[in-house]
């Protein structure tokens, strides 16, 4: 069994799903069988014990970000909670406001909303960031005005783990009065989240990027000032009318507790993951030349390095180390062989781009798998140098190095 | 001596069946995206195409034409609000009795009558087809989660095909209690739930006829073929599937659970005639009964019963909270008074004829105190 464990890849893609914390499955296991129940049939004991469960977790994820129970909607997940901000706020305010501004490294999701609203006539402002990946604070000042209804940052970026600066955006979308939507699916449980500090007045969460189930997610609605959103869709009109449909009793269960589990840990998590990543990086920069960090290097969830290996192509690199697992980017799209537009976003040359992976520490990373992983990277770039190198064609490549 | 309660509202939610807790307790602890690239998203992907494949199978459907949503409520919206006619919304014709996630989808749906046994007026229906001029979309659900009248869902299809329009049947509650072919029943979407029979909750499916260009409503990575934006609820895919997989012993309880039932309601109305009985007449689900008290309201029966240890409900879940009498049972044209005093009994495929005596026994000797009061 020991043997088979060592066999097994290196999971380095914290970013794309984090495994459910063994004690949030031992905390959904008697939902599954013996405490079952439709949260909504209060009319006997069997429905409210399942409601008073359901609240329980409710209560534990509005305390993660410092909100009120009554504020939080559950949802199937943070797509499904960026869906319902962005096309919740526009449908109320149509004809009230008409302006709405984005950032261009949000999560696809969030983007395809804003298409929709494009499309549907809003007038839409992608807010550029620096070549760091942070928003240009100037141009979100130069963009907002009394017609803006809406506008969405994201608290952690999934490909490369900048942390954007909410305080300052929450302020000045309160001075406008426009709703400032936060997509924390990276964010939550990682960093210190706060929604009356940083005046954040709808967030979204997801359940399996915080070591809870697949499945469930959830979004904040502030209640004062009040926000006001119309639903996705209808149904029984459970969650305050804001989103029908049966709740999953387990699957709130269990993520109330990964909110929980996460918050008792999140100090003393981030300090390890800080040096777990330092030791990633120092392993990989003692060895090997041409690396660079795509993204701010201080303001950054610990969880996330983003580099990019001179000379390598990262689809190669990948292919190249079948032993540990990750990504060029985000999971949704890595079908895809388009370069990441978030990295694009940053304006760096091309082959910066192509050469870029994401590497996503997180609650079982162990310094024995970095040190296990820093061995294969190093002996998979050199590789590919190598071959380059006598193919020919490392000009560019050596070039690119800081 | 107090008895364990025993649960009679399984139209609500009816507990995991074992090899659907298997299932997911295997899979609770698996790492992986199913859209990631590496070993860990290939893994994931394996499991999840295994469970798409069983509920293909459950349904008679393609794989490739089955869409995993976060429920019932999401699949009946995205069935009735994903499909266009020239870049306009299709008119949505419904019947009048059905679900609430149905009624409000689509903001003018129009809606066909029910006859006073619960089936949908088909007269009304064809009268109404032939009324528009844009193709229509018709959804009417094979089983009603109030009454268990199953609708005539081949007649329905008939008159809408003949008319150009398309078919949206809500299987929600009749998922794995009903045997249902996609093919043989001709309609276009069909929606599943997974907690209805035996899987988890917070996992359903929309059954999308190959060829139909349904557009996602939630944007996003593009995920089930760019039908629904979101990373795949695996666990509770994996359990849809398993409950799937072993739904024929569902079925198979079915004829027991109409004995059962149709026992239950004999022994009510020979205590108490004046007891309504909504939607008998009919072909029902084996596992619902729908009757009224006249006179007394469902809430003190209700009560009742819950301090007695027996949960069942007053029609839907989703709506329980709320006192407004049931839109099913006024569409069948019963008085507010009546349709305020009914309760839903639902049976599961575990229940016994005890737990059926113990709700006999404890709604005669309330009836018998409220008759002496």
């Amino acid at each position: 069994m020991a043997d088979k464990q060592a066999d097994r890849p290196i999971y380095l893609d914290y970013q794309a799903t984090t495994p459910s914390d063994p004690r949030v499955m031992e905390a959904m296991l008697p939902y599954l069988s013996r405490q079952f129940g439709n949260p909504h049939s209060i009319q006997h004991t069997i429905g409210l014990k399942a409601e008073a469960a359901v609240e329980k977790a409710r209560g534990q994820v509005a305390d993660l970000i410092n909100a009120e129970s009554r504020e939080v909607i559950f949802t199937s997940g943070a797509t499904e909670a960026n869906n319902l901000a962005i096309k919740g706020v526009a449908a109320f305010q149509k004809g009230r406001r008409g302006h709405a501004i984005v950032a261009v490294t949000e999560h696809k999701c969030v983007l395809e909303s804003y298409h929709r609203l494009e499309r549907e006539g809003w007038r839409v402002t992608y807010l550029p960031v620096s070549s760091k990946g942070l928003l240009d604070m100037k141009a979100l000042t130069t963009a907002l005005d009394e017609d803006t209804a809406l506008v969405s940052v994201m608290a952690v970026n999934n490909e490369i783990g900048v942390i954007q600066p909410l305080d300052e955006i929450g302020a000045l979308c309160r001075e406008k009065k426009a709703a400032f939507h936060c997509d924390a699916a990276q964010a939550a449980g990682k960093i210190p989240l706060d929604v009356e500090a940083a005046k954040i007045d709808l967030l979204s969460i997801s359940g399996h990027k915080l070591y809870g189930p697949m499945g469930i997610g959830a979004l904040y609605v502030r209640r004062r000032p009040r926000v006001r959103l119309e639903p996705l869709f209808d149904g029984g009109g459970q969650e305050r009318g804001l989103r029908s449909g049966t709740l999953p009793l387990f699957l709130c269960v269990g993520f109330g507790e990964a909110c929980a589990l996460a918050q008792a840990d999140r100090a003393s998590e981030g300090t390890r993951l800080a040096a777990l990543s330092a030791r990633l990086w120092s392993g990989l920069t003692a060895e090997l030349d041409g690396l660079s960090v795509n993204g701010d290097q201080d303001r950054r969830f610990a969880g996330n390095l983003n580099i990019s290996f001179a000379g390598v192509d990262a689809e190669a690199l990948i292919k190249a180390m079948p032993e540990i697992a990750v990504s060029t980017g985000s999971a949704c799209t890595s079908a895809s062989v388009e370069p990441s537009y978030v990295l694009q976003a940053l304006n760096l040359e091309e082959e910066r781009t192509r050469s870029a992976l994401r590497i996503g520490l997180g609650r079982f990373s162990t310094a024995e798998e970095i040190d296990r992983a820093v061995a294969i990277i190093v002996r998979a770039v050199t590789d590919l140098r190598g071959r380059a190198g006598r193919d020919g064609n490392s000009a560019d490549g050596s070039q690119a190095a800081e | 001596m107090q008895d364990s309660p025993v649960y009679l509202d399984h139209n609500a939610t009816t507990p995991m069946r074992p090899a659907a807790i298997d299932a997911m307790s295997g899979v609770l602890g698996l790492t992986g995206n199913p859209s990631s690239v590496h070993s860990f998203g290939r893994n994931a992907r394996k499991l999840l195409d295994q469970a798409r494949g069983a509920v293909a199978d459950l349904v008679g459907a393609d794989p490739a034409e089955v869409v995993f949503t976060s429920g019932g409520s999401e699949a009946n919206d995205l069935a009735l609000n994903g499909l266009s006619h020239q870049e306009l919304p299709l008119t949505v014709i419904a019947s009048a009795g059905e679900h609430d996630s149905v009624r409000k989808a689509a903001p003018q749906t129009i809606f066909v009558p029910l006859t006073g046994d619960g089936r949908i007026d088909l007269s009304a229906l064809e009268g109404l087809l032939a009324s528009q001029a844009e193709p229509a979309l018709v959804s009417v659900m094979l089983a009603n989660n109030e009454t268990g009248v199953v609708q005539p869902l081949c007649d329905v299809v008939d008159l809408a095909h003949a008319a150009g329009a398309l078919v949206h049947c809500d299987g929600v509650q009749a998922s794995g209690k009903l045997a249902m072919d996609f093919a043989a029943l001709e309609v276009d979407l069909l929606s599943l739930s997974a907690h209805k029979f035996g899987g988890p909750q917070g996992v359903g499916a929309l059954v999308v006829r190959s060829g139909l260009d349904l557009k996602a409503q939630h944007r996003g990575g593009g995920q089930e073929r760019n039908r629904r934006a979101g990373t795949e609820n695996l666990p509770g895919i994996v359990g849809f599937g398993a409950a799937a997989a072993t739904a024929e012993e569902v079925l198979a309880a079915q004829p027991c659970l109409a004995l059962l039932r149709d026992d239950m309601e004999a022994r009510l109305a020979q205590v108490a005639p004046e007891v309504v009985f909504f939607g008998r007449q009919s072909e029902r689900l084996a596992n619902t009964s729908c009757f009224a008290l006249p006179g007394v309201r469902a809430e003190t029966q209700l009560m009742a019963l819950d301090l007695a240890g027996v949960a069942v409900s007053a029609g839907s879940a989703c709506s329980s909270g709320k006192v407004a009498p049931s839109h099913v049972l006024k569409a069948m044209g019963a008085e507010d008074d009546l349709a305020g005093a009914a309760l839903r009994v639902s049976l599961g495929w575990q229940t016994s004829e005890a737990e059926v005596d113990r709700l006999v026994e404890a709604w005669i000797a309330f009836y018998n105190r409220s008759r002496a009061a």
